[in-house]
């Protein structure tokens, strides 16, 4: 890695700075409405997408990470209150009204979720629900709406695409369904993809397929995509860039590789302690002591602090979020980066 | 497709059978004696003795039941002891009523039912969700005479819109006919569409949280098509389905109506077949009201293997 | 170390109808060690578990428990030596009972197996909380209480409440997050090594059998295609399936593009010849025709690949 003089935050520091922000997120918090106020799900998270970049949103369950992804697709549930700015491709779209919002789908943004099987329409045939996407978002006549979209399944890699559109989504393997998710995100050319653990449910040999598949249309279609997972692993393979959250804040960000193999957080760095490596002779893992406080109990101050080994009297302020060597970290006791 | 619908079918039958093996023993079984009814009270003992040979009611019960399912299975079902005419010719002056009756409630329970608990679903835990709520379970604990009677009380005593009792068929003309079916498949629905709203109002939040649904908004498919189409195609299966209890309730629940109204149905040609011991026409009207059920649960299924093709391959 | 065989499971194989789930699976585990087994969805480790725990009735094949044939025992035999047999599940919420505390789930399989008196049971059932690193207080609480991990911990002690020789565990780890994942690993390798317990080990995760076992079996289809010491398996994986499953691992490729195309066939349909043949990117001719069988490549390592011909132990 090259030696970082200014120390320009993380997020800004990109292999191909020329190439324009799609998405850029500033400040985003969103909190619930209920009898007793709002309770807090997600604070100051901030990250940027550049056009054929991928950015990693990686945290455990409870984390905040899926629903900062629906913030941003305008899918949030309605008692949701968000601050913030979301800008899209320049434009701010954090303001715009529910309907104004739901345009911007489809054609502007794709979504990718993790089980194909529940995310697909049980008695609507895939043809069906490609064309209405189709149809809709780009107007297509239905003749041109099913060309398309079987012309879309074979770019999935979906053979006898005809076929696959009068068929269901029980009638298809696990890799099957995910490349039809994928062919819908696409189907409408958004700029940006959201894919939440969109290879969790399936097997590792069908993973990878469709780890690669993406990174295939990533690279054609030139798009954005924000990838959504628990697996720091897949990270350092799949994107550039990498935000860790924990306890609805953004801990760590950076380039993945630099997040990955030297972070500056302790959760960050316990996270991939706590993973089993390859090629390692260890005889016990580093776990990280506790569990994830739920949401409505998080302590004053750092979130991590209780389950931190380097936490003191100062971790009872909050932290913000700070380049510390090569990546940004919300910490007081940052790890020192290894030479 | 077939086979499916062939083995549904299959199925059936014995919810034809049995129901008719009930009746046939009940009514062999139970006191009095159809003969001696007949005849009045001077009857003497070799005339009534006479009439039983020529009924067949001398007859061993086995016998009389292999004789029974010989006519059930040539549509023969005898002459009505107290009309003295075919079974077969009696029968379908009074079904056809009790069928429109049925039909009418039915679509009403399920055009109030689905309407109301779509309005409810969409505005979860507002005041009008909260008063269709209300409403519905108001609804399930009317007795269905007693809303009859207030239905009466309001449109034909009081509006004086439709006649208190009585019956047009449809060939009166249209009019005429709802002005007589409209108070009777009201009462007779009212019940059935209060089950329906708070099962298409549960069964549609449900499907709202399916991810499928996120899937299709994020997809930037309008509201109207993401519940019209995407929600209420799987939040409509379940209301079908006591849509299909539904009409077997309500084909119960006609002998009722049909005496408050004066409708000249099965409903009430039964009450007074049964009060009459006319066997006959008994078993030819329960076999009528079981083949009208069992044909209507075939059509549910059929919607069934419409809706959902994962029905159609098992 | 002793090397006393606590399982050996020989020419294990059985079939669901048409389905060959499970097909002549054989390996054995010495007293304190771990076995692997390691597969996709649908590679039939999990039916293997089962049917080592008797849970599924084999089709064919012996199993051997502490010198004893375990397919002969009668279900009373059976019954007295699952406790030294236990079993940890998937999902800590499914596999304890929501109405027991957990006093009562501790002190259960005592009671079940009739081990020692009610001061004594309780008494066992503090320390097993200690073992697993629960404060005490725990006991009068109940699962819902409890976190996925903390509910993890709570199974792995009433596994351990008989004392048994023997704890088959299916995917006790893959409903965990990754930080909790740790903790319950790390618990389960220290209990083995102060009980010297034998271990069943089931997982799809090859980072985490990696961590856990002595040695492995990679099933595919119903097969075993690969056994051997873990570091032979990760080290120098001998079968095209082994070997494609550890570059599709994340973490591992870095990129690499040798990817497995397609996805495992049904089980209605295996392939002809080596099951694995249709995704296998080194398939030839005879891969098709004849079955491979397992050949010894030394070092306890075994494979069953057409392409190890004259890789003969050395």
């Amino acid at each position: 890695m090259t030696a970082h003089i200014a120390p320009l935050p993380a997020d800004l520091v990109s292999p191909q700075t020329e190439r324009p922000t799609v998405l850029a997120v500033e400040d985003l918090g969103l909190s619930l409405r209920n009898a007793d106020g709002l309770l807090p799900i997600v604070t100051d998270v901030s990250f940027s997408i550049r056009e054929g970049e991928a950015v990693a949103l990686v945290g455990e369950s409870g984390c905040g990470k899926s629903i900062t992804a629906s913030a941003i697709m305008g899918i949030a549930p309605d008692n949701a209150v968000i601050t913030g700015t979301i800008t899209l491709n320049g434009k701010v779209i954090s303001g715009l009204s529910p309907r104004d919002r739901r345009r911007l789908c489809g054609r502007h943004m794709g979504f990718i979720f993790q089980e194909p099987m529940t995310a697909l329409h049980p008695t609507l045939s895939i043809g069906r629900q490609m064309t209405d996407t189709l149809r809709h978002n780009l107007g297509l006549s239905h003749g041109a709406a099913t060309d398309r979209a079987a012309e879309l399944l074979g770019r999935v890699g979906i053979p006898r695409a005809r076929d696959i559109l009068k068929g269901y989504v029980h009638e298809l393997s696990g890799g099957m369904r995910q490349r039809v998710m994928i062919a819908l995100a696409i189907s409408c050319g958004p700029s940006l993809i959201i894919a939440d653990e969109p290879t969790t449910a399936l097997d590792v040999t069908i993973q990878a397929q469709v780890l690669d598949l993406l990174d295939d249309m990533r690279r054609e279609l030139n798009l954005a995509m924000l990838f959504i997972t628990h697996d720091l692993e897949v990270v350092g393979d799949f994107c550039e860039k990498a935000v860790v959250m924990y306890a609805g804040d953004v801990v760590e960000r950076g380039l993945s590789a630099d997040v990955v193999r030297a972070p500056a957080h302790p959760y960050a760095r316990g996270l991939i302690d706590a993973v089993p490596a390859h090629d390692d002779g260890r005889t016990r893992l580093t776990p990280i002591l506790g569990t994830v406080p739920p949401v409505g109990q998080w302590p004053e101050g750092c979130r991590f602090a209780p389950r931190c080994s380097r936490a003191d009297g100062q971790c009872g302020t909050r932290p913000s979020l700070e380049r510390h060597g090569p990546t940004d970290a919300r910490c007081w006791h940052p790890l020192e980066t290894m030479p | 497709m077939l086979r499916y619908l062939g083995k549904r079918f299959l199925l059936i039958l014995p919810t034809i059978f049995v129901p008719l093996i009930l009746v046939f023993l009940l009514l062999r079984l139970s006191p009095g004696d159809p003969a001696g009814m007949m005849l009045g009270d001077q009857a003497t003992a070799e005339q009534i003795a006479a009439l039983r040979t020529q009924l067949g009611l001398d007859q061993p019960i086995f016998v009389q039941f292999l004789l029974w399912l010989k006519g059930i299975v040539t549509l023969d079902l005898g002459n009505s002891i107290f009309f003295r005419e075919p079974v077969m010719q009696i029968i379908p002056r009074y079904a056809g009523v009790t069928i429109l009756l049925t039909l009418v409630a039915l679509t009403l329970a399920v055009l109030i039912g689905v309407s109301m608990g779509l309005i409810s679903a969409m505005n979860r835990n507002k005041p009008i969700d909260r008063g269709v709520v209300t409403t519905a379970v108001l609804g399930i604990s009317l007795p269905e005479f007693w809303f009859a009677l207030l239905l009466i009380f309001l449109f034909a005593v009081t509006l004086r819109w439709f006649p208190v009792a009585g019956y047009n068929p449809p060939s009166a003309g249209i009019v005429a006919f709802a002005a007589t079916i409209f108070m009777p498949a009201m009462a007779l629905g009212v019940r059935q569409s209060a089950l329906m709203t708070r099962m298409m109002r549960s069964s549609m939040l449900d499907v709202l949280n399916e991810p499928y649904i996120t899937t299709a908004r994020a997809q930037g498919l309008p509201e109207s098509t993401v519940i019209g189409r995407y929600a209420m195609r799987t939040a409509a299966m379940p209301v079908i389905t006591v849509a299909g209890l539904s009409a077997g309730y309500m084909l119960g629940g006609a002998v009722t109506i049909e005496i408050i109204f004066a409708l000249p149905g099965l409903g009430r040609m039964l009450v007074e077949a049964v009060g009459r011991r006319d066997y006959p026409l008994v078993e030819g009207g329960v076999l009528t009201i079981s083949l009208v059920l069992a044909v209507l649960n075939l059509a549910i299924d059929l919607i069934y293997a419409i809706l959902d093709p994962r029905i159609r391959y098992q | 170390m002793s090397t006393e065989t606590v399982l050996s499971v020989a020419g294990l194989s059985k079939s669901f109808r048409a389905v060959k789930a499970v097909r002549d699976v054989s390996f054995s585990i010495p007293r304190g060690k771990t076995f692997g087994l390691v597969g996709e969805s649908g590679s039939g480790k999990s039916t293997t578990a089962r049917l080592v725990l008797r849970l599924v009735e084999p089709s064919a094949g012996s199993i051997s428990f502490r010198g004893m044939d375990l397919a002969g025992l009668s279900s009373g035999d059976l019954r007295a030596e699952r406790r030294h047999m236990q079993m940890i599940f998937q999902d800590p919420f499914g596999s304890l009972n929501p109405r027991m505390s957990v006093r009562d789930t501790l002190v259960e399989p005592q009671l079940v197996h009739g081990i020692g008196t009610p001061a004594e049971q309780l008494k066992t059932a503090e320390r097993l909380l200690a073992e697993v690193s629960m404060p005490r207080a725990a006991l009068d609480r109940y699962p819902h209480e409890f976190s996925g991990g903390q509910r993890q911990r709570i199974a792995i002690a009433r596994a351990l409440a008989t004392n048994p020789e023997m704890i088959v565990a299916d995917e006790p780890v893959s409903a965990l997050d990754v930080s909790v994942q740790a903790q319950v690993l790390n618990l389960m390798r220290d209990l083995q090594d102060r009980h010297g317990t034998t271990m069943l080990f089931i997982s799809h995760d090859l980072r985490v059998v990696q961590f856990m076992c002595d040695e492995i079996g990679v099933m595919y289809l119903g097969e075993i295609v690969e056994q051997g010491p873990r570091d032979r398996i990760y080290g120098a994986p001998a079968h095209p399936y082994t070997q494609a499953l550890l570059v599709s691992a994340p973490g591992k490729a870095g990129g690499q593009r040798a990817r497995l195309k397609g996805e495992i066939p049904s089980a209605h349909a295996v392939p002809s010849g080596c099951a694995f043949r249709t995704r296998c990117p080194q398939a030839f001719e005879r891969c098709t025709v004849e079955k491979p069988v397992m050949r010894d490549l030394g070092g306890g390592q075994k494979a069953a690949c057409h392409l190890l011909d004259g890789a003969v132990a050395a």
